[in-house]
């Protein structure tokens, strides 16, 4: 079980104790929580980057050089 | 002429700890101010603010940049900080990490600041602004820094600060 470190900001008083079930479902998910928002996160990058370089290989089929698709670009 | 006293460190042992709380937090300043500097025994870095032991009526908007890249996330329900250094990151690098809680004491919702980087000085770092808010009029009288994923390291330490006016 994991534990938690409590300090009694009064007394000084410091215990290492074990999570309770509820705070162990609690830390399970939230770890779940933010492996979505991390994987949104990454598929919301990688479709702009490949946006991106889509568009850019369009503009030079259309006959532009890489100093002026990268001026367009920045 | 405003005035800082720390109230209490704690430093986390050999063993790891998944979460930090303060407890039984003086109700005699006007701001408190948390300042950790952590790491993660896992590859998650992020951590959740609790006041009161409690997971309710937290929301946050927390805006994210790597150096390549920014990002900005709602979350409606819970106040993470994405700042723990990751396990895998440069070794013995700990993160910064800021917590402002402006009249923790009164009977109004408490907004709760953050500012936090995470470094791997290898190749990237990451720099988190948080905007939480705690839509509670309870005085605010313990506060938890909880682990998503894993535990927070040996040597990792929180030093939590009482502010005043003279």
């Amino acid at each position: 079980m994991p534990t938690k470190l409590t300090i009694n900001c009064t007394t000084g008083e410091r215990a290492e104790v074990e999570m309770t079930a509820e705070e162990v479902a609690q830390q399970e998910a939230d770890a779940s929580a933010f492996a979505e928002e991390q994987a949104a996160r990454q598929a919301q990058e990688t479709a702009a980057a490949e946006a991106k370089a889509s568009a850019q290989a369009k503009l030079k089929a259309l006959g532009l050089t890489d100093a002026e698709i990268e001026a367009l670009t920045k | 002429m405003a005035t800082f006293d720390l109230i209490q460190t704690v430093t986390v042992g050999a063993g790891g700890a998944a979460s930090i709380e303060f407890t039984s937090i003086p109700q005699t300043y006007t701001d408190l101010q948390v300042v950790a500097s952590v790491r993660s025994s896992d590859g998650g870095g992020s951590l959740r603010i609790q006041p009161n032991g409690l997971t309710t009526n937290l929301s946050s908007r927390r805006l994210e940049g790597s150096g390549s890249s920014a990002t900005s996330v709602t979350d409606a329900s819970i106040v993470f900080v994405y700042a723990v250094t990751l396990s895998q990151y440069t070794a013995s690098v700990f993160s910064n990490i800021t917590i402002y809680i402006p009249n923790y004491a009164g009977s109004t919702f408490k907004s709760i600041s953050v500012d936090g980087v995470m470094e791997n000085n290898a190749t990237e770092s990451y720099q988190n602004l948080v905007s939480g808010l705690w839509s509670n009029t309870s005085a605010i009288t313990s506060l938890t820094l909880a682990k998503s994923t894993g535990n927070f390291v040996h040597h990792s330490s929180a030093s939590l600060y009482g502010i005043k006016n003279t």
